[in-house]
């Protein structure tokens, strides 16, 4: 398979408005609610530009809310009845994958605006329910039936990482420890807390080895970016103009005995590479990368695919001070999955969200210093589909 | 004295108080890490010590009629001159056929009686003193006798098993001027909020995980607590002793930190550790150790929390009564500590955990 020469959407979409609801725990506020709440923000933020088309990043409302149809739902209740609009599903990678689709409508010339929100609502269930929707991301008919959840594949995964790397066991706490430290920083996080090497060393476990700072929290939420075709619309003057410099999509073998070797996440690794290749761009021109920790062990393996590391050695990305907000490669800018909290499908677009809030130069206290060129990359189920953007600070023409 | 208040507070046409109480905990103890130990291979946390658990002939009618007969001892009150008895509990007997009336005809109240079964999770017992209050209150009774009592479910390995404990508390209200604790105010909120339920015909509830917490007994513990102290001009301090619904250690800590009680005004009334969660027992029970303890003079505020959901809320007045009718009866500390610890196995029998047929 090779991918165009030149991305189609290069440089040529922008980034005109973004919107966060807190993460968390919102038993008061309804999927469309939550939706609302973000679209409301991004379209402040867009000073009123209004989307020809809308994508609804979603993983779970079939079987959490009973709800289907979200598209016309959420265009419904937030006021643009009428526009065409559909739900965009790849499991924890539906995020990055919606925000695909959006840039290839502006693309293919079928909008100038194209408004992406991605919105997940789990805690109004028990959490066997969560798990058990959660689980429906695998290879169903041979992985689910077995009872092999997404936590206990993913202990599969983390203990095969340790034994085959031959990694201390405390090799993936990196990760949790930043996530933790930089959510203080996100006033929108689940998380504000930092942990100790010594609190993840006593960790609850949840499926040995992954405790409960190996997992992310099931988390509710809603994140919205409005993209806007470059040169239609006035520009912001008070801030950068950011753009979607690369974007891909990529996919594998859903289940994880499908993969001739499950450490290593082929479709993330097709997806970096397809986004620099669009974007010319290589790891060195990336300044930080939002990567998709839903567990530890993904977050190691999402390093190693891009490139970033080589096999084996992305947990020594999240050591010695490397992964932080002023180091070389700065990850989880806002607390990622792991401290943010995870809201399912909507995690691709929180990522975008928070890249595109460092390149403005707007992530407050969670600012990366002289941040240009960010990456960021959500993974569906066991990395059966990645989602890769390379956004970046447009120079003025 | 109050300030004006759009929330109504409830207050009836006479004062009334309580005149006598009485509680009840079974011998048994299982001690949390029995449930660790069964259920968890011994790792993580437990929420409690232990548990009481009630023996093989006992349940929430027995144990009624044990508390109600100390709170008549204390009382000093002829049972026939009770107009009624009204038994909380989730834990009934009988689906249909009174609790009550079992509870009634053996303390001698029948038959010039009301009797009547309470049901509202682990609120069912204040909702009976609460309707009591009315009672006595208009001077329809001159006494009306309000139980809290359960022999708690909790599925086997839930986490409710570790908590899920045996016990409760009886109290006779009465004229003020009898009364060892006089009601100064009470309030009621409520509203639909599913943290927590057993369905008919069910043997052990299911509920809502974290959702029991924010949403559910922060949220009606604080607005009841919150809207007493307010109607009545008060504070935390004013009070010498504060006892709320107490599933576990951790919530009835925080919600009494939340309302700006310390340790020192809530240990007293705070069994849980050692008896467990006695749901429809649990706050009335605290209410009987603070008056085991308390002096005339003396304010308790006492905040009850039921699933589905709600709170009662009282505030109370010791007085001098307290004194000479304290010893009438054993106090829980007694209760407490009459003390036979069981293994899980035994417990699996007492309960009737084990399937025969």
């Amino acid at each position: 398979m090779t991918p165009p020469s030149r991305n189609p959407t290069n440089a040529d979409i922008v980034i005109a408005g973004l919107g966060m609801t807190p993460v968390g725990e919102h038993w008061n506020l309804s999927l469309r609610e939550l939706a609302l709440q973000a679209i409301t923000a991004a379209l402040e933020d867009a000073a009123g530009l209004r989307p020809n088309i809308l994508y609804v990043a979603n993983m779970l409302s079939p079987m959490l809310s009973g709800q289907t149809q979200l598209g016309a739902l959420i265009a419904d209740f937030s006021g643009m009845r009428g526009v065409e609009a559909v739900t965009v599903e790849a499991a924890g990678a539906s995020g990055g994958a919606a925000m695909r689709q959006a840039e290839l409508a502006i693309a293919s010339g079928s909008a100038d605006l194209a408004l992406v929100v991605g919105v997940e609502k789990m805690t109004d269930r028990v959490s066997s329910d969560v798990e058990s929707a959660l689980s429906t991301a695998s290879d169903v008919d041979y992985e689910a039936v077995q009872g092999a959840t997404r936590t206990a594949q993913a202990a599969l995964l983390m203990r095969r990482y340790l034994h085959e790397h031959e990694a201390p066991t405390d090799a993936l706490a990196g990760f949790g420890l930043i996530a933790h430290a930089n959510a203080v920083a996100n006033p929108l996080a689940m998380f504000r807390k930092a942990i100790s090497p010594e609190a993840y060393a006593k960790a609850p476990m949840l499926s040995e080895p992954v405790t409960i700072f190996d997992a992310a929290p099931n988390a509710d939420g809603a994140a919205a970016v409005l993209l806007a075709r470059r040169g239609v619309f006035p520009e912001n003057p008070d801030r950068p103009t950011v753009g979607i410099l690369g974007s891909a999509v990529a996919t594998a073998a859903p289940a994880l005995h499908d993969h001739d070797d499950p450490l290593t996440l082929t479709a993330a690794a097709r997806a970096a590479e397809t986004a620099f290749q669009r974007s010319g761009l290589s790891t060195e021109d990336v300044d930080f990368f939002e990567l998709h920790d839903f567990f530890s062990v993904y977050a190691a393996m999402a390093l190693e695919a891009c490139g970033f590391a080589s096999r084996g050695t992305g947990w020594k990305l999240a050591q010695d001070g490397k992964g932080s907000r002023d180091s070389e490669l700065p990850i989880l800018t806002f607390g990622g999955s792991k401290a943010r909290g995870d809201a399912g499908g909507a995690t691709g677009v929180y990522q975008i969200a928070e890249a595109a809030l460092q390149l403005q130069g707007r992530a407050g206290e969670a600012q990366v210093a002289g941040a240009r060129i960010g990456m960021t990359q959500c993974v569906g189920g066991s990395g059966g589909t990645c989602a890769t953007h390379l956004l970046g600070v447009l120079e003025v023409d | 004295m109050t300030e004006a208040s759009p929330i109504p507070m409830l207050r009836p046409n006479l004062e009334v108080g309580i005149v006598g109480y009485g509680a009840y905990v079974p011998r048994y103890r299982l001690p949390a890490r029995e449930v660790s130990r069964v259920w968890k291979g011994g790792t993580g946390g437990t929420p409690i010590e232990e548990k009481a658990v009630p023996g093989l002939d006992e349940d929430v009618i027995t144990m009624s009629i044990e508390a109600a007969r100390s709170a008549l001892a204390r009382a000093g009150i002829d049972p026939s001159q009770i107009r009624a008895v009204w038994v909380g509990s989730e834990s009934h007997p009988y689906a249909v056929k009174p609790t009550s009336t079992v509870v009634a005809e053996a303390i001698g109240a029948t038959p010039h009686t009301q009797a009547a079964d309470w049901e509202f999770a682990c609120k069912a017992g204040t909702e009976a003193v609460q309707a009591a209050i009315g009672f006595v209150g208009s001077g329809m009774a001159r006494y009306a006798l309000s139980i809290g009592m359960d022999t708690a479910q909790g599925r086997p390995g839930d986490a409710l098993e570790y908590t899920a404990g045996a016990g409760g508390a009886a109290v006779i209200l009465g004229p003020a001027e009898e009364s060892l604790a006089i009601f100064e105010s009470s309030y009621s909120y409520s509203t639909d909020t599913p943290d927590f339920w057993r369905r008919a015909n069910e043997s052990y509830p299911e509920h809502g995980e974290r959702f029991t917490g924010e949403p559910a007994y922060f949220e009606h513990i604080s607005a009841a607590g919150s809207a007493l102290l307010k109607s009545l001009g008060a504070e935390a301090q004013d009070f010498t002793y504060a006892v709320f619904h107490q599933p576990n250690a951790k919530f009835p800590e925080r919600a009494a930190r939340a309302l700006g009680f310390t340790p020192e005004q809530t240990k007293p009334g705070l069994l849980v550790r050692r008896i467990g969660n006695t749901y429809a027992g649990s706050s009335m029970i605290g209410l009987a150790a603070v008056l085991d303890v308390a002096s005339p003079g003396d304010r308790i505020l006492l905040v009850s929390y039921g699933s589905g959901a709600g709170s009662d809320a009282f505030s109370l007045k010791v007085t001098e009564h307290i004194t000479s009718r304290r010893d009438k009866a054993p106090t829980v500390e007694a209760y407490i500590a009459r003390r036979t610890e069981i293994d899980y196995a035994t417990y699996a029998r007492y309960r009737g955990k084990l399937t025969l047929k």
